[in-house]
């Protein structure tokens, strides 16, 4: 997909009536695309350069790039900074902002100068516990949940206030998300849940990872009788395995992972199981496609980025489209599309 | 205490039933409660309610009580504070992400609301940020003034 308006790489895209946000990310997701996420894992270190280069490995395969915030409670570059960075050789990062580590005043801080930054997209989350992560004896703040983040977020930018009611000179143009977990307790009232953050404000979803299409089924019918279907762009979390020691390791390890045994015994069974984790990644991607009201997936391969690439390539999901990557335009010729 | 907490879920709707008669009663004395003097009344009031609701709810005395919206489990008990949850976090067995021994409480909570005739309707309303400057202070009477006297722009210090 090639807007006309193209700017600068760097530079806004012009904000499109109906849109909430300059982003290509809900440009693509209101143009009935079926978008593709990633997930970047900042640095533990304060080389800008380190950061481009895990961005480029996405290049001509992501239309959003998410940043975490402390992913697993462990200290890495934050995300508002890894941004920051990407919107500068004109990606569209996925800002994530999680409840454990600041409290209201510093969120609404992070929002404003992400947005300044030209972040348009920003992710609401609780957070893991500090316990999981490496710096155990923090405290944890969660001053906010990613719900009532969600609420004074979207007030910011529809009413233009903070949330003590001070007023903004300009309010930030941002297309706002949040998180479900569709395959964990309490399997019945997730959907509820996922009513209430779309109350609260989340115009897309991307979710903890799906190994069980049949509990995403059960979840997806619930939403249709919630009538949520046309109300949330909804994008499913997805991930290959490199072995099945490491899946179950995750399983064990990893808050909010349910992954069948049968997918499990598939993996053991392979001659080649990070090929075969792949190739089960690529079987969600499709079968997930397939279910009414999914309108993309977010692809978490945390140490094992490049695979994204040809995972994306194998599932034909972009039908030919190719995301927006610096110099796209000049690369590929004859790209009409 | 833990049993005593989970005892309170599974009588969500007697123990709402109970509140609701309790809160029509205070808020029949508002007068009376205007007359003594709310300030005065603040102390004896919050000390009722760290016992009371300690001993059924293992109260965390936020001051902005949301036990008939939460099917009588008490949010402030989740590690992560949340007002509206459960996270992503929950175990296969229901309990939670951060202290294992225990069970979740927003599973605990959509289970009482459950419970509860219209808990469900009222456990889907999105709970606002929590007030930390009430914290110690008495839902109680904070109910009453709300209910009898005109809002105020700004929240009662």
């Amino acid at each position: 997909m090639r807007f006309d308006d193209e700017p600068i790489a760097g530079h806004a895209l012009p904000i499109l009536p109906g849109h909430t946000s300059p982003g290509r990310l809900e440009r693509v997701l209101r143009a009935g695309g079926f978008a593709i996420t990633t997930e970047l894992a900042p640095p533990d270190s304060a080389d800008p350069e380190e950061v481009y280069k895990r961005a480029r490995v996405f290049d001509g395969y992501a239309d959003a790039i998410n940043a975490t915030d402390g992913s697993g409670a462990n200290c890495h570059m934050s995300s508002l900074a890894v941004c920051a960075l990407l919107t500068r050789a004109g990606y569209a990062p996925v800002m994530q902002i999680s409840c454990r580590d600041k409290n209201r005043i510093a969120i609404q801080g992070d929002i404003l100068g992400g947005a300044a930054m030209g972040v348009c997209n920003m992710l609401a989350l609780s957070g893991d516990g500090v316990q999981s992560g490496d710096h155990p004896q923090s405290k944890p703040v969660f001053d906010l949940d990613s719900l009532s983040l969600l609420q004074i977020a979207t007030t910011m930018r529809d009413k233009g206030t903070f949330q003590s009611g001070r007023k903004l000179t300009s309010s930030p143009k941002v297309f706002f998300g949040a998180a479900e977990n569709p395959t964990v307790a309490p399997l019945e009232h997730r959907a509820s849940r996922l009513a209430k953050k779309i109350a609260a404000g989340a115009q897309f979803i991307q979710t903890q990872y799906v190994y069980d299409m049949e509990r995403l089924r059960d979840f997806m019918r619930r939403v249709e009788d919630l009538g949520l279907l046309d109300k949330v762009y909804l994008l499913i979390g997805v991930g290959p395995f490199k072995t099945a020691k490491g899946a179950e390791w995750m399983r064990n390890n990893v808050p909010g992972m349910h992954v069948p045994d049968a997918l499990i015994k598939r993996l053991s069974g392979a001659e080649d199981q990070a090929k075969e984790g792949r190739q089960i990644c690529v079987d969600l991607i499709q079968e997930a496609r397939s279910i009414k009201g999914v309108h993309g997936v977010h692809i978490m391969a945390y140490r094992q980025e490049e695979t994204v690439a040809e995972i994306v390539d194998r599932s034909g999901v972009l039908e030919g489209r190719v995301p927006w990557y610096p110099n796209r335009d000049t690369n590929i010729k004859g790209n009409s599309q | 205490m833990y049993s005593v907490r989970r005892w309170s879920v599974r009588h969500a709707d007697g123990l709402n039933w109970f509140y609701n008669g309790l809160e029509a009663v205070l808020v029949a004395l508002a007068p009376l409660w205007r007359a003594i003097g709310y300030e005065r009344l603040e102390r004896p009031f919050a000390f009722l309610e760290r016992n009371v609701k300690g001993l059924l709810f293992d109260c965390k005395m936020c001051g902005q009580c949301v036990l008939s919206s939460t099917g009588m489990s008490c949010s402030m008990n989740c590690p992560k504070n949340l007002r509206n949850g459960p996270c992503g976090g929950v175990r296969a067995n229901g309990h939670c992400e951060v202290k294992p021994e225990m069970r979740c409480v927003w599973v605990e909570a959509w289970t009482g609301a459950g419970r509860i005739k219209g808990g469900l309707d009222k456990i889907a309303v999105v709970q606002l940020p929590v007030d930390r400057r009430l914290e110690g202070r008495s839902s109680w009477l904070k109910v009453v003034r709300e209910r009898t006297e005109p809002p105020k722009s700004e929240a009662k210090k």
